[in-house]
Order: C-alpha cells, then sequence, then structure tokens
C-alpha cells in the first residue's frame, strides 16, 4: 500500500523511443516447469499423506506388522517361552510382569499368542489377498482385454461361481480337507478372486480404447507388452483399493472359520481360533478374550480406513461415496 | 422383463445345481463311509445296509437319485443323530433363527437408512462426524467379537438383559443388537452416499423453487430416491445376517439352525453339514435372485442389457 501511494505521488516519467522497444521474452524460458513436477504415484502419496484418519490406520497396520514379528521374540528374550510352552500349574492367570497378556486355559502364555495368532491372521489375509490378485487380474485381463464372446463365457462363469454363497464352499472344503494354513488359504481363494477379476475387467475395457492404446498399438506393441506396459499401470488403482479391502475380508473369514472350529488347529493360534477358544471361559476369564479380540477389531479398522484412504487418494472424484 | 427374470433365473439354478453336485462329490471325497463303527460290521449286514440306501448302486446312480431327492426335499439321513432327517431337524429349528433373522434385517433397515438419512441431512456437521464413526466400527468389529463384548457388559456386569436364551423380549435384545450391528453401518453407508447425492439434484431445487414445504420434500423426493441403493444390500444382507446368525446363536445359546450347524461340523455330521450348506444356499441365492428382480422394478431407470439382445 505505501508503496503505491509514493508511486501514484511521482511525476509521470518521460518516455522515450526505447521504452516501446518489444521486450525480448525468453520462448524457451516460458515452458520451464516452475514447479515440481510429481508423477501420479507422488501425488497419490501427497493426498494420502494429508488424509489423517488414513495415515493413522498406515501406521497402526506398520506398528502390528512389527508387533507379530518381533512380539514372540521378545518374550521368549525376557521369558524364555514361546507360543507352545504351558505351565499347566499357572493357567488362567490375569495379566501380570511375567505373562503381559495373562495366560490361557492350559498355561500359555497369551502375549506370545495373541502376536503369534496376529502374524498367523495376518500371513493368511496377505496371501489370500495376493493370491486373489494374481487370478484376477488374469482372468480379468483375459476377459477385458480379448472381449467379444470369451468375454461373454468366462464372465457367465464366473457370475455363476460367484452367486455360490462364499462361506458355504470355504466351509466345505475343509470340512473335507484337513484345516492347515495352506488349505485354509485355498479356501479362502477359490471364489475370492471373482471380485478382483470384474474390477480388472471394467477397467481394462475402459482404457482398451485409449488414444495411447491405440498409439503404442500401431507402432507394433504386442499383447503383452499393451497389457503390463499400458492397461494393467493404469488400472492400478481400483486394483490395489479392492486388494487392500480384501484382507480384512479373509482375515474375518478366516475368523469364522476358526470359530466354526475349522481355523487354523492348535497349537498353532490365529486370532480368530484364539477368540473362539477364549469364550468357554469368558465370564471368568476376559483378558483371554480381550487382547486377541481387541487386536482383530484394530487390524480390520485399520484396513478398512486405509483402504477408504486409498480410494479418496487414487480417485478423489470418489471421495463421500 | 419377463425375458431378464428367466434369465436370472435360469442362473441361479445352474449356481444351485453346481453347489449341489460339489457337496455330492464332496461327500464322496470323504474317507471312510456311515456304517464305518468300531466294531468290523459283518459283510451281508453291510451289503443289505448298502442296499438299502442305494450305495450299491454305480456313483453317477447314487447322483441323480441325490438330485431327485433333494427336488422333493429330501435332505438324507442326520449321520450321527440316529434316524432323524435333516430336513425334519432343520424344519424343527430354523423358525428361531428366522424369526431372530427377521428381527434384526428390519432394525437394521429402520436404524440404518434413520442414520444415513440424518448423516446426509447434516453433512459435515457433527451427527455426520459421529454416524460415520460408528459405521467404519460397525463394519470393522466382528459381530462374535461384538456379541461377547455386550454380553458381558450389558449381561454379566450391568444385568439389564439376559445372559442366554430367548425366553422374553429382553431376551432378544442383545442377539438382535450383535446381528443388526454390521448391517447398520452398512446401510447407514450405503444410504449416507446416496441420499447426498439426491439432496444435491436438480429436482429437489425445483421442489424447493415451487415452493413444496420440506417435510413434503423430503418423504416425496428425498427418501422415495435415495432408498434406492439399499435395495440392493437385501443380498449381502440375509448374508451377513446368516453367517451372524451361526456365531450369535453359538454365544447366546439359541437353538437355532445356526447352532446345529457349528454343532454339525464339531461332530464331523457330514450329511447334516452338506443338507444345512444345501439350505443356506437356496436361501442366499433366492435372496440374490430377488435382490436382481426387485432392483430393476423399483427402478426404471436401470436399463435391461438382456431384453435388448437379440
Amino acid at each position: 500500500m505505501a508503496n503505491e501511494n509514493k508511486a501514484n505521488k511521482q511525476p509521470l516519467p518521460t518516455l522515450s523511443a526505447a521504452d516501446f522497444a518489444p521486450v525480448d521474452i525468453n520462448q524457451h524460458e516460458s515452458e520451464v516447469i516452475k514447479r515440481e513436477s510429481l508423477t501420479a504415484w507422488r501425488d497419490t502419496w501427497e493426498r494420502l499423506r494429508s488424509n489423517k484418519i488414513a495415515m493413522g490406520g498406515l501406521v497402526v497396520l506398520v506398528l502390528i506388522v512389527i508387533g507379530a514379528i518381533i512380539g514372540p521374540l521378545i518374550a521368549q528374550w525376557v521369558h524364555g517361552y514361546n507360543y507352545k510352552s504351558n505351565d499347566l500349574s499357572a493357567t488362567n492367570q490375569p495379566p501380570s510382569s511375567l505373562h503381559w497378556f495373562g495366560t490361557d486355559d492350559l498355561g500359555r502364555d497369551m502375549f506370545v499368542r495373541t502376536w503369534m495368532g496376529a502374524r498367523i491372521s495376518l500371513i493368511i489375509g496377505l496371501a489370500a489377498a495376493l493370491i486373489d490378485l494374481l487370478i484376477g487380474v488374469i482372468y480379468g485381463g483375459i476377459m477385458g482385454y480379448f472381449g467379444g464372446r470369451v468375454d461373454t463365457i468366462m464372465n457367465k462363469f464366473s457370475e455363476i461361481l460367484y452367486a455360490i454363497p462364499y462361506l458355504l464352499v470355504t466351509i466345505l472344503l475343509l470340512v473335507v480337507l484337513k484345516p492347515s494354513l495352506g488349505t485354509i488359504i485355498l479356501a479362502l481363494t477359490i471364489t475370492g478372486w471373482i471380485n478382483m477379476s470384474w474390477i480388472v475387467r471394467g477397467e481394462i475395457m475402459k482404457l482398451k480404447n485409449r488414444e495411447y492404446v491405440l498409439a503404442s498399438r500401431s507402432m507394433g506393441a504386442g499383447t503383452g507388452r499393451l497389457l503390463f506396459r499400458h492397461l494393467l499401470p493404469n488400472a492400478s488403482g481400483p486394483i490395489i483399493v479392492t486388494l487392500t479391502l480384501s484382507v480384512p475380508n479373509a482375515i474375518f473369514a478366516e475368523s469364522f472359520l476358526s470359530f466354526l472350529g475349522l481355523g487354523v488347529q492348535a497349537p498353532i493360534s490365529s486370532l480368530g481360533s484364539m477368540v473362539e477358544n477364549a469364550l468357554t471361559g469368558w465370564m471368568f476369564f476376559p483378558w483371554r478374550m480381550l487382547f486377541p479380540a481387541l487386536l482383530i477389531s484394530i487390524i480390520m479398522l485399520a484396513f478398512n480406513l486405509l483402504g477408504d484412504g486409498l480410494r479418496d487418494a487414487l480417485d478423489p472424484s470418489l471421495k463421500n461415496k | 422383463m419377463a425375458r431378464y427374470i428367466t434369465t436370472k433365473f435360469l442362473y441361479t439354478l445352474l449356481s444351485l445345481f453346481i453347489l449341489i453336485t460339489a457337496t455330492f462329490f464332496l461327500m464322496k471325497a470323504i474317507p471312510g463311509d456311515p456304517f464305518m463303527s468300531e466294531k468290523e460290521v459283518p459283510a451281508p449286514i453291510r451289503a443289505r445296509l448298502e442296499a438299502q440306501y442305494g450305495l450299491d448302486k454305480p456313483e453317477i446312480v447314487q447322483y441323480v437319485n441325490y438330485l431327485g431327492n433333494i427336488l422333493q426335499g429330501d435332505l438324507g439321513i442326520s449321520m450321527k443323530k440316529l434316524n432323524q432327517e435333516v430336513s425334519h431337524i432343520i424344519g424343527q429349528t430354523f423358525g428361531v433363527s428366522l424369526r431372530l433373522g427377521l428381527i434384526a434385517v428390519v432394525v437394521s433397515t429402520i436404524i440404518g437408512v434413520a442414520l444415513g438419512l440424518l448423516a446426509a441431512l447434516y453433512h459435515r456437521k457433527m451427527i455426520d462426524s459421529v454416524v460415520m464413526v460408528l459405521a467404519v466400527l460397525g463394519i470393522a468389529v466382528p459381530s462374535f467379537v461384538l456379541a461377547s463384548l455386550i454380553q458381558y457388559l450389558f449381561g454379566l456386569k450391568l444385568h439389564w438383559f439376559p445372559i442366554t436364551g430367548l425366553k422374553d423380549v429382553l431376551g432378544y435384545v442383545l442377539p438382535v443388537a450383535a446381528l443388526s450391528a454390521q448391517p447398520i453401518a452398512f446401510i447407514a453407508r450405503l444410504t449416507r452416499s446416496s441420499m447426498l447425492e439426491v439432496l444435491h439434484a436438480d429436482y429437489i431445487k425445483t421442489a424447493k423453487a415451487k415452493g413444496l414445504k420440506w417435510p413434503a420434500i423430503l418423504w416425496k423426493h428425498v427418501i422415495r430416491n435415495g432408498i434406492l441403493p439399499v435395495v440392493t444390500y437385501v443380498g449381502p444382507m440375509t448374508a451377513n445376517v446368516i453367517t451372524g446368525s451361526v456365531v450369535i446363536e453359538r454365544i447366546f445359546g439359541i437353538g437355532g439352525i445356526g447352532k446345529v450347524y457349528v454343532d454339525s461340523i464339531t461332530n464331523r455330521d457330514y450329511t447334516m453339514i452338506m443338507g444345512i450348506t444345501l439350505f443356506y444356499g437356496i436361501i442366499l441365492m433366492f435372496a440374490r435372485f430377488v435382490t436382481d428382480i426387485v432392483y430393476v422394478l423399483v427402478d426404471p431407470r436401470i436399463k435391461l442389457t438382456s431384453s435388448k439382445e437379440g
């Protein structure tokens, strides 16, 4: 303001012919990008980072993964017991300095077992989600890319499979197969991939008619290059969101199976089987239920929050949907 | 429309057929047979037993018989409960589960829509945030955790409600609450996002501009249009309530079909497991079929792609 007033009071300067000479504009300089250029992924990351809730979910997940890795080791190192070692003279103990989360009905330490359970639940959730991803991308990629009759037949097939209730199929399989880590993951993925394949199909169908795909094709790119260099990377947003949200689904399904006695078998524990195990004495020994139940809820919550945040970050137009 | 329904119905039947086939061959894959016991059964007796149950015939004949029996509603005989027909046990126990499930469905729809509507009307206000936090919690907390928690808190510690059983109205409160939490959360989220969309639509502005009173706008335009997506949730909600009820019945000691299911899995009562699985499968597939049809019926904007083809 002060400068402007001063400028107004000054008399008009006398102009010479030189003042009317064209200003020398450097064409190249106008093209220089002043703002740091962000790749799509940096941009997504910046949006995600500004979302406090989603970042909270991410931080909590990282902490839980660290806990699942080092938790049992710490207890082994401090007290010298593992998830199997039991002490029948100290069953159903409340939390103490020796047993941080108390002990269960066989005198096993709940701290070790809870973190081992988290480890198993996370492994099952992640493995199931990754296998779903693999099958879903291949199946969905073929449907979306080739279209036509191939798509119609494969899509009808997946629709018919999808109509068979997911949990019933897993229950049937695990009743027949002996429940183990491998068979549980198999049972969870046998129809679990269908949703992912539909997401991939939809994205590829949308993207395959874009100009850059045509351009690449006209330059002689083959199917493989088109799919892996152009189509899938551009479809990765929805794929990642679906992946993130399918992890808690698998963890929930596993805990439900454990509840029916079809989950991982003792002495291995998953969070679901620990909750199931705690049900019998839960009125008297609430800590046996509390820690695994709390942890499984936190894991589910964190994955859901992170997934929602990722969806908003990858496609801001979907916000509040 | 008729064509659309027929196609959908045929696909549903096809899926059901696959499930039935799967149950049959999985049963065959189980080692051992129903007549295995600690004592060796003499060969003539075994042969007679097998003849009585048709197990001496080739597998393909057994399969056709199995299909025929299911069509007549005969799901076989329980392997652990002597001489009890699976369909009879289902008939005895299903009523309890059905009543509990229906109450949960009604409660979740009413509360879910109300919460979603409130959140949408007070968008970005306090109520909105509270509802959204509750919705996220409702989706994240597994039903068995919630059930145990409220059983401990309101049943054991506060003595407000009975801990187990469905003896009176109060007995229903905790199981229904545990069963409805997740559907309420889903419905609230669905309703909120759909109502938000409707509230910003041009026809709401038009309605306001022509001087319609706000309650009338809300009832005639906002709710009518915003409630449509909730219909799509009928199928998933049925699935949710059934799986939830399997867990809830066990925790609250309710003698419904869910408890029979858990028990039969624990006892490896294979015919019972397969029978109840088929029964659940039929309900769930029927719910999905109804969802597809109702959704088209209530929303004429949805184009029927199948009716346009060839």
